[in-house]
């Protein structure tokens, strides 16, 4: 990768922000934030989920007008009032979410942004000669919906370019990819700024933006704590200055003595429902008392439908295989009964699915034990059982509630997904499994999270952790499966593996 | 560009303020009605309002046109709580009525109320039979409820039209179509109050009505099953991740609501006609749909709820007589009122706001993801 040597201070700003406010209702996404971007650079912004990365960087694409403050373009005060604005003076943005039309092939997406007409085969020539020159190589005739994560990434990143930006806004942009497929998209980067555009990368990830950025610009609560010279950082000052309080670090513990199958998959299978599901084929997979197994893979490779057969959300009636807990098959039985078994699951979307969004707490706690007699006999309820069962939670997890009687909606993610956690572990499961435990949350709950599972794996119980975050998966788990395209493979020892041979799993390589 | 943005705290007091400004504003409107259509509207919301009060006996009426409408809408609330939209509660009332008949006139010489029992329960079980169809149509092949139980009230309204002009027909009705009377134990008895007495036409079904209005109650917040239907109500994928069975529940809350229905049937032929004829029902079945509304879904409101429309229809009724204002009005009363309540309800639970600037990408924005808004 060509590192980039500019320095940041030389030359006039291409993009200078200065005391950008947005507020929400009486919410302050974003606080008097001052911030310069040079030609030619790379720059990272950071923060927590919530920090006012996602306002700020709307404000400078014309999605959003500031409440306060100016942005100045090569000197000059402007307005961007629309993306198009923001577009014709050459600020371009890829999107975590792609926004793309699956049944037009690549070149007809692109036509479709473009200002100035131009024939087919101009167009397709451009884009095959601009996107080869970039070490990206797109085909202008396939169809989006044949292409893989992140080649439609690349047709969002080609699309940007044929527009010559000055500034490319990329929000999250490795989110979705393999280690191996970030690299590739680092040293496109790389190639841009040394051909003068600016970069703007919106990231949490404090490894990767030390690899690849000069300059860090932090954000915390909407404000602009710290700006740092990336690479004299350590990731641990990075993220303390993201969080604002040191971070203890976590580290994995040692694996249980005997391994003792509890859980396992044997064929288990499950065909797709719809044109958007993804099938699942052939699942192995054993969960040991004592054990952390990780699963590591990137979305939309059938996580959701993984957790479903999982859950018994979804019943066997059409699949086939079995799912062995204590030596007997669980695979018709709903998830009430499961739970009945000492399983229980904490699923990726914290409110409606995890929980009621309008019910309170206390309610929500009768969600996982309604079969239990906690908080409800055979049908009357007990809602003063209910009351203390979710104090329990409030207090061993340290769940904060903007006031009492709160409903679940009312709660901060991080603080959600700690009760929602916390409601399972304090069933003292035999076996719980989740789904992107820390998605969302922020590095203090994440920490207090993973270190409730290893407690609880300590205690005898097995963990299964589906994960997308590689770093969490290498965290805590003793080992590590990879889901590609409805398939899992064999789990292997954490330690015999490394983030090159999980990425290549997760990339699909056998 | 209008949005709406929920607020994050509503509190009770305005919870409870709404139904009651709603009412409120229904009144002011109503004059204004009355005024533009000529009327006094002091003297006429008067008639409307307040007259039928001024009587006991008419108080006593009050009360039994509340009785249908509160047992009806305690039933659409397990319904509407769960998201199922039955709309046909007429049509099950209608089979109710049916159902309570035909075991009247099987049994014509019975003169024991104990009659009363089994009519009961064939009422519930025609209403609750009624709703299935409807019910299992969803589960199973996933048509829209509320077309199809909207459609099957028309179908009972004529059903009963050919049974009383055909096989049940009172061969003594000279040419009538009118089933023979019910005989005295197929009759709910009137009640007659310690002190008062009588009270117009107060009968022991009103009593019926409110005991399963505080039954529905008790079921709705204190039982698992109430639980189940307000969870898969607000939150489907919760639902079935707490292990509930939404198909069940939904074949569970028509049954309920069809056989309250039912039973409100038996209450109007077995109380208030005496045998069968082919228009039982003043459209309670629908009516009661603004009454769960108006009562918040909450079915120990109903029962003021039902009392509070009961006195609209009723003062439709006398206002009609006394100065001639046509009947019509009530129905417009009972839109204003639907209306005000659900705009109320809205304006409870979201701020509005008025953005006047980048209207156009803005409803892009809306329209297509935050994401997408760049392109196109």
């Amino acid at each position: 990768m060509a590192v980039h040597k500019k320095n940041p201070a030389a030359g006039e700003p291409l993009l200078r922000a200065s005391g950008l406010t947005k507020l929400f209702g009486s919410f302050t996404a974003n606080d008097k934030i001052d911030a310069e971007i040079y030609p030619g650079e790379l720059v990272a912004l950071l923060g927590e989920n919530g920090a006012g990365k996602s306002t700020f960087v709307k404000m400078l694409y014309g999605l959003l007008q500031p409440d306060e403050g100016q942005i100045y373009w090569q000197s000059q005060q402007v307005q961007i009032t629309s993306p198009q604005q923001a577009r014709d003076m050459g600020i371009g943005m890829v999107f975590q979410h792609f926004s793309l039309f699956e049944t037009l092939t690549v070149a007809e997406n692109i036509e479709l942004a473009l200002a100035d007409k131009m024939s087919r085969d101009e167009l397709a020539s451009l884009i095959a000669e601009r996107s080869a020159s970039y070490g990206i190589p797109l085909t202008p005739d396939s169809l989006i919906a044949d292409l893989s994560v992140s080649q439609r990434q690349r047709v969002e990143i080609i699309r940007c370019l044929l527009q010559n930006p000055k500034l490319l806004i990329m929000d999250e942009p490795t989110s979705v990819l393999t280690p191996q497929e970030a690299q590739q998209l680092f040293d496109v980067l790389a190639k841009l700024a040394d051909r003068g555009c600016a970069v703007l990368f919106i990231s949490h990830k404090l490894d990767e933006v030390r690899q690849l950025t000069e300059r860090a610009i932090i954000l915390r609560g909407g404000r602009k704590v710290a700006e740092k010279l990336s690479r004299s950082e350590s990731a641990a000052s990075l993220a303390e200055a993201m969080v604002g309080e040191s971070i203890a670090q976590i580290e994995r513990q040692p694996a249980p003595d005997k391994m003792q199958p509890l859980f396992q998959l044997r064929q288990a299978e499950r065909p797709a429902r719809g044109p958007f599901d993804v099938s699942l084929k052939g699942l192995e997979l054993t969960a040991h008392r004592g054990e952390i197994l990780g699963i590591a893979g990137v979305a939309g490779n059938g996580q959701s439908e993984l957790m479903e057969l999982l859950t018994g959300e979804w019943t066997a009636h059409s699949s086939s295989g079995q799912i062995m807990f204590n030596g007997q098959d669980i695979s018709a039985e709903n998830p009430a009964q499961r739970r009945h078994r000492g399983i229980c699951f904490v699923p990726e979307e914290r409110n409606g699915h995890a929980a009621v969004p309008d019910m309170t707490l206390a309610e929500n706690m009768l969600l996982t034990s309604h079969h239990t007699g906690q908080g409800a006999s055979a049908h009357l309820l007990d809602h003063d059982a209910s009351s203390r069962a979710a104090q329990k939670v409030i207090h061993s997890f340290d769940v904060r509630l903007p006031r009492s009687q709160a409903t679940a909606s009312m709660l901060s993610g991080g603080n959600l997904q700690k009760f929602v956690v916390g409601r399972e572990i304090l069933k003292n499961p035999e076996l719980l499994i989740l789904s992107q435990p820390t998605w969302g949350v922020d590095i203090a709950a994440a920490l207090f999270i993973r270190n409730a599972l290893q407690e609880l794996a300590r205690n005898g119980a097995a963990v299964i952790v589906i994960s997308q975050d590689l770093e969490e998966i290498f965290s805590i788990s003793h080992r590590i499966s990879v889901l590609h395209n409805g398939h899992l493979s064999q789990a292997e020892e954490a330690t015999q593996m490394t983030s090159q041979s999980v990425g290549l799993l997760m990339g699909g390589a056998t | 560009m209008i949005t709406l943005q929920p607020r994050q705290d509503v509190s009770w007091q305005l919870t409870m303020a709404v139904p009651i400004a709603a009412v409120i504003a229904t009144l002011i409107l109503g004059g204004i009605i009355f005024a533009l259509m000529g009327y006094d509207p002091v003297s006429t919301l008067y008639e409307f309002f307040v007259k039928p009060l001024s009587r006991s006996s008419q108080i006593g009426n009050l009360l039994v046109k509340a009785c249908p409408l509160i047992l009806i809408a305690t039933g659409l609330i397990f319904c509407f709580r769960a998201n199922v939209w039955n709309i046909g509660a007429e049509g099950q009332l209608i089979f109710g009525a049916i159902g309570a008949g035909g075991v009247a006139l099987a049994f014509p010489e019975v003169a024991s109320k104990w009659l009363l029992v089994p009519m009961a329960v064939a009422a519930m079980l025609c209403g609750a039979l009624w709703a299935l169809i409807p019910a299992v149509l969803k589960v199973r092949l996933k048509t829209n409820e509320i077309l199809v139980s909207l459609m099957l009230s028309y179908v009972a309204s004529l059903f009963i039209d050919w049974l009383v002009r055909g096989p049940w027909r009172d061969p003594a009705s000279f040419g009538f179509p009118l089933t023979p009377r019910f005989p005295d134990g197929g009759l709910i008895p009137t009640l007659i109050l310690p002190v008062i007495g009588r009270l117009g036409q107060l009968h022991w079904g009103v009593m019926g009505a409110v005991f399963i209005a505080v039954l529905g109650w008790f079921v709705m917040r204190r039982t698992l099953f109430g639980y189940q239907v307000r969870v898969l109500g607000d939150a489907p994928r919760a639902g079935a991740f707490a292990g509930f069975n939404a198909s069940a529940t939904t074949i569970a809350v028509m049954c309920v609501s069809g056989g309250l229905a039912g039973l409100a049937g038996m209450v109007e032929v077995s109380a208030n006609i005496g045998q069968l004829q082919p228009n039982i029902s003043f459209g309670y079945g629908f009516t009661a749909i603004i009454v769960a509304f108006l009562a918040r879904l909450n079915p120990l409101s109903v029962i003021i709820a039902g009392l509070v429309i009961a006195l609209a229809e009723l003062g439709g009724d006398a206002a009609q007589i006394s100065i001639g204002v046509p009947k019509v009005v009530t129905g417009v009363f009972k839109g204003i009122l639907l209306f005000l309540l659900l705009s109320g309800e809205t304006l409870t639970r979201y701020h509005v706001t008025l953005n006047f600037s980048g209207t156009l990408s803005g409803l892009r924005r809306t329209s297509q993801g935050q994401g997408r808004a760049d392109h196109g």
